[in-house]
């Protein structure tokens, strides 16, 4: 066992584990946070997704031990009450079935939209191809990326709006 | 904000802590849990809380609603939601017979110890079955509470009008009672009658859907902000106090005889707590998640292989099919004299159809967590027929069934009887073995493997057709691999019960399926039968219901057929099947008939469908475009779907780049959750006709993750669905319509409507599904496209 420290959603919290363990279960049966979920633990299914260093990555298959820089989960998406446009776009559009993929679908999206905030429809489904739901909410996923995107770049400063025009 | 969220989170937590109070208060020792805002409540309350859980009184108007003193209303009703919003569908619908608005109400759903049993899910039975009891139920208040008004307002009941769970007395507003005002924290005491809990009813009658006002409305669902947040507590995440950890350590191959055990190989390991094992069923406890996972991989086992192969590769296993001798038979249908037709025939066609084994592949292991307190069990699962769980687990485990309850909460579907079902018995056998509460998950390669399968079928279809390129005979043989079906919740055929010696003297026989049509085919001879693998025990090749359980096999091969038969004839495939649907004159009590026209109809429409035969003018270039229709029924719910795909020529992918699918279920509770379900369940469909089949050698299943056994991914979807709702009774204003199930049919044509498009693009009959690049690109080459 070894003492881990992890910054996740702000807060920093020391845990004493064997370092080999996957980050998933770490962040679930001792964070208590439950956004990132078990789907497959092979990495696969995108269920487990967070964010760190702005990337999506698969928390099942990431050792403890190899964690560098702040973790982001589903739970720290909002900001002051208020939900991501991401999150909201998943209420608009009414996405999931039974949702339990969601986090993955949204974490994944997120970490696209940072990088690239108006994907075309290509890149939405390249870049969201390997995160999977068996209920096959797709359809409306990719919706909601697209509402998501709008409602992110209507609610930049003009300026900023030149900019990236 | 949804309107669920509109109501302050502490008044959630009011309401379900209201009803814990009031049923104990009227003598009924029990928890009430909502999932979400008061899920914290739930796993605090769980481990305190001592039974005994008595089943509610589906008699009793109190076990299916509570009026609150703040004038909003609680309903309680038997079943869960794998995920097409039934919740909030029960609530549009209880909230126009009580007259409350849709946002004063809160729906509790499937926890045994609080909500009468409907049930839970299964059957698409949601809206057509259970949601009459919840709207009788919720009538008789409405006519209670108006008594109560009249006795209370001094006027006669003709005088009152009620709006918004608010009386008032006509022409006198001033006069004016609230629900919560009459009975607020009360409880009804109102004996309702009824043979069973489907036929439960009061004095009212329920009122006629022209006077329905949320119904037909598409308020948010009430459980999606939660589920996107990350606030709703699902069945994975119950922690309580001294839980532990455990993971199955499944037999290597099927038969296997479990020959030894070496806990030594994994008595050292950090966390390490017990190994347990009875017969061939071994699990693994830790004190840590990822502990019992390591231990589980790392313990070593031997096992002894069965005297003879459980099953036949699964390259091999339509021929075994075809040359096996069928346990059961169903009775012969037959209409007219098919032998003399076909005898007269002009031409005769046939063909034969192959579906391999298909998977629930559920997006997360079976799951549950068992806490063994106070000598009762209570199991949080997210099984979807959470009292058929209760019961089998108090027959597992021997214990009193008021000592057992199942708290239902969310969790990942996988539409029919999955794998949910044996780990809830697993959880709850290794808790109380060592008297600790245990939360046990399935791995995504026992989950592959071991969790229950949708069966193979293989389909014989003969038709002739006469001069004039009519059908005049139709001669269909099913056979499924479907020997020893097991049930939900069984006791004696749960995994755990099986590798623990269990055998049932008499296996299940299993079913098969015939065509779900309405077309008039003048004689016809159509029959199913079910084959069985050498083994029937102790196999992952153990069948389930899987979503629509028979009808997306059959209707493979029917509607396949058909198109098959009007190109034969070289006729348009829509205005063929439009023709056999026209030529009978006479339809059933539920006018089947006359709305699988108007469905065929509007699918067409919406479209912009052009009359031709197939296959279409061919293509030049390596993209090959086809639409291809299909239409089918699951019992009052008709569906028509029409298909464009693109398939490569060099590759031999296919890609659905449009869906369109017409649908009738009869009165339409929430089109929005409607539209979802049928989007969804389409691209099921779609991902079982391109992506899925279980495959196996002799002994064990071989695809167990999700590269080898791939589903419907987000470069597969379609560029458009449209969905089209119909209602294609030949009275639509009716007072009495019903609403019929939709939670499943939207699949059933899917199959056959790519394989019709690809025939339409390519020219090339596709029988065996699935249509992975490969199959489809070896069939473009032997035909030379």
């Amino acid at each position: 066992m070894s003492r881990i420290i992890f910054k996740v959603n702000g807060s920093t919290h020391t845990v004493d584990v064997e370092p080999t363990t996957p980050l998933l279960y770490i962040l679930r049966n001792d964070l208590g946070l439950q956004g990132p979920r078990f789907g497959c633990g092979l990495g696969q299914c995108g269920a487990c997704t967070v964010i760190i260093n702005g990337a999506a990555v698969r928390s099942c298959v990431l050792p403890a031990s190899s964690v560098r820089g702040e973790i982001t989960t589903l739970e720290g998406l909002s900001s002051n009450g208020k939900l991501h446009p991401l999150q909201q776009a998943w209420i608009d559009e009414q996405v999931p079935q039974c949702g339990f993929c969601q986090n993955g679908q949204i974490m994944t999206a997120k970490a696209m939209l940072d990088k690239n905030p108006h994907p075309t429809d290509a890149q939405i489904r390249e870049t969201m191809n390997t995160t999977l739901c068996r209920c096959m909410s797709y359809y409306r996923v990719q919706t909601a990326i697209k509402r998501a995107a709008k409602a992110i770049a209507a609610a930049q400063p003009s300026s900023a709006k030149e900019v990236l025009a | 904000m949804t309107p669920y969220t509109r109501i302050p989170k502490r008044v959630e937590k009011t309401l379900a802590t209201h009803r814990r109070d009031f049923l104990k208060s009227a003598g009924l020792l029990v928890v009430s849990f909502a999932t979400g805002a008061s899920a914290d409540a739930q796993s605090s309350a769980a481990a305190q809380v001592a039974g005994p859980y008595s089943e509610l009184d589906f008699r009793q108007l109190d076990s299916w609603i509570v009026i609150h003193e703040n004038n909003t209303a609680t309903f309680y009703v038997g079943k869960t939601d794998c995920g097409q919003g039934t919740g909030t569908s029960f609530r549009q619908l209880m909230s126009d017979e009580l007259d409350i608005a849709y946002d004063q109400t809160t729906c509790i759903m499937g926890s045994t110890d609080n909500t009468v049993d409907q049930g839970g899910s299964g059957g698409s039975t949601a809206m057509e079955r259970d949601s009459w009891p919840m709207r009788r139920a919720a009538a008789e208040a409405r006519r209670v509470l108006l008594e109560m008004g009249a006795a209370r307002l001094g006027a006669p009941l003709d005088q009152l009008a009620v709006s918004n769970a608010v009386i008032t007395v006509k022409g006198d507003p001033s006069k004016r009672a609230t629900y919560g005002e009459l009975i607020g924290g009360k409880k009804f005491n109102v004996k309702l009658t009824g043979a069973n809990i489907n036929a439960v009813t009061g004095v009212a009658k329920v009122k006629p859907v022209q006077e329905l006002r949320a119904t037909g409305q598409s308020p948010a669902r009430y459980d999606i902000p939660a589920k996107v947040d990350g606030s709703l507590k699902w069945a994975v995440d119950v922690k309580l106090p001294g839980m532990v950890h455990a993971r199955n350590v499944k037999p290597p191959f099927a038969c296997a005889r479990l020959t030894g055990i070496d806990e030594s190989s994994v008595r050292n390991l950090p966390g390490f707590i017990k190994v347990l094992s009875k017969g061939n069923y071994v699990a693994v406890v830790c004190e840590r998640e990822e502990q019992a996972i390591r231990a589980a991989r790392q313990l070593k086992t031997t096992w002894e292989k069965p005297a003879t192969a459980p099953f036949p590769a699964s390259e091999n296993l339509f021929q075994y099919m075809r040359t096996a001798t069928a346990t059961s038979s169903s009775r012969p249908i037959v209409e007219g004299n098919p032998e003399s037709a076909f005898a007269d025939a002009a031409k005769i066609v046939e063909a034969e159809y192959e579906v391999p084994f298909q998977g629930h592949a559920a997006i997360a292991g079976a799951h549950a967590m068992a806490d063994p307190s106070n000598d009762q069990m209570t199991i949080y699962s997210n099984d979807m027929k959470s009292y058929g769980m209760r019961n089998g687990v108090a027959a597992f485990l021997g214990m009193p069934r008021d000592k057992v309850r199942v708290v239902w909460m969310e969790g990942p579907q996988g539409y029919g009887r999955t794998a949910a079902d044996d780990a809830g018995c697993e959880a709850a056998w290794i808790a109380s073995e060592i008297g600790r509460p245990v939360r046990i998950q399935w791995m995504r390669d026992e989950e592959s493997a071991w969790d229950t399968k949708g069966p193979a079928f293989l389909v014989k279809v003969r038709g002739a057709l006469d001069t004039e390129g009519r059908l005049v005979a139709y001669d269909y043989k099913a056979r499924s691999c479907d020997y020893n079906h097991v049930g939900y919740n069984e006791p004696d055929t749960v995994l755990i019960a099986q590798l623990m010696g269990s055998r049932r003297a008499k296996p299940a026989a299993g079913g098969s399926a015939t065509p779900s049509e309405m077309y008039a085919i003048p004689n016809r001879h159509m029959v199913g039968e079910v084959v069985s693998l050498p083994a029937v025990w102790e196999t992952p090749l153990r069948t389930g219901n899987l979503r629509d359980p028979n009808g997306p096999q059959s209707t493979f091969a029917s509607e396949s057929f058909i198109d098959e038969l009007a190109a034969a004839v070289r006729a348009d495939p829509l205005s063929f099947r439009m023709k056999m649907l026209t030529a009978a004159t006479t339809d059933d009590t539920g006018f089947r008939r006359a709305r699988s026209i108007a469905v065929l109809r509007s699918a067409a429409e919406a479209y912009g469908w052009e009359q031709r035969p197939s296959p279409g003018p061919p293509s030049k270039g390596n993209i090959l475009t086809g639409r291809g229709v299909a239409y089918a029924f699951r019992g009052q719910t008709i569906v028509a779907q029409i298909a464009k795909v693109e398939v490569n020529r060099q590759t031999g992918h296919v890609w659905a780049k449009r869906l369109v699918c017409a649908h009738d279920c009869g009165l339409v509770v929430n089109p929005q959750s409607l539209r979802h379900t049928v989007e969804c369940a389409m691209l099921h469909g779609l991902s079982r006709a391109i992506h899925e089949e279980v495959r196996f050698d002799t002994e064990k299943i071989t695809n167990v993750d999700w590269l080898s056994y791939p589903t419907l991914r987000h470069a597969d979807v379609p560029e458009r669905i449209d969905v089209v709702l119909v209602n294609g009774d030949p009275n639509p204003n009716r007072p009495d319509l019903p609403p019929y199930g939709a939670g499943e049919a939207a699949l059933k044509p899917m199959l056959a409507a790519i394989a019709n498009a690809i025939h339409d693009a390519t020219g090339v009959r596709i029988r065996r599904v699935p249509f992975r690049d490969d199959r489809v690109l070896a069939a473009l080459k032997a035909a030379r496209v």
